[in-house]
């Protein structure tokens, strides 16, 4: 029953990828796109946890923090570079 | 394995895959930027949250691993993605972004612009 159940999550979870493609190939402006790739990363780890149980190995743990961190730190960057204008300011050279 | 932890588990597994299919939906059709900002940061981080706490209790329960890292990406995720959310939605307010055509109201309209 359980493999059934993981078979068929992880089918959701790629319509769901499918869908956010989607958003990233034609969504209107840039924040559109941004939104899709951060949802995708959110996605990226749900599938990646899935796998692992399909798997049956807890070797890939780590890839889910790792994956999470990294993109809540590219979305943060985009988001700055997007208001900004640059993602580091170096205000004390001048 | 115990029925009562398999149907917890697949319960939570199910709950998890579906709501990332309905953020997914709300990605593509709702009509602007902040409504699918709304979509995609609410849903997808309840659904990574399901599955993720499905993948603790599977391993918990298979193998007996008590997984602090799924407890600590839980955690992290709850506090991360509503923030992600909300930068990218006022980065896109401050770079003029347009709302729907029908919405209806603006607080931020005449605040120093």
């Amino acid at each position: 029953m359980i493999e059934t159940v993981l078979q068929l999550s992880l089918l959701l979870l790629a319509v769901a990828m499918i869908g956010l493609i989607y958003r990233l190939v034609k969504g209107p402006t840039i924040p559109d796109r941004v939104i899709a790739l951060d949802a995708m990363g959110v996605n990226l780890v749900s599938i990646t946890a899935v796998l692992s149980m399909l798997l049956g190995t807890s070797n890939y743990l780590d890839v889910i923090l790792l994956i999470g961190i990294l993109a809540f730190i590219g979305t943060i960057a985009f988001a700055k570079f997007l208001e900004k204008g640059e993602v580091i300011e170096h205000d004390r050279d001048q | 394995m115990t029925a009562i932890s398999e149907v917890l588990i697949a319960a939570l597994l199910l709950i998890g895959a579906l709501l990332s299919v309905i953020a997914a939906f709300g990605v593509i059709r709702l009509p602007d930027v902040y409504t699918r900002n709304h979509a995609a940061s609410k849903s997808a981080t309840l659904g990574v949250m399901c599955i993720l706490l499905a993948t603790f209790f599977y391993f918990l329960v298979e193998d007996g691993l008590f997984s602090s890292r799924l407890l600590l990406g839980i955690a992290f995720f709850f506090i991360t993605a509503p923030v992600a959310g909300h930068l990218i939605s006022r980065a896109a307010y401050n770079s003029g972004v347009k709302m729907w055509d029908q919405s209806v109201r603006d607080d931020l309209k005449d605040k120093n612009r």
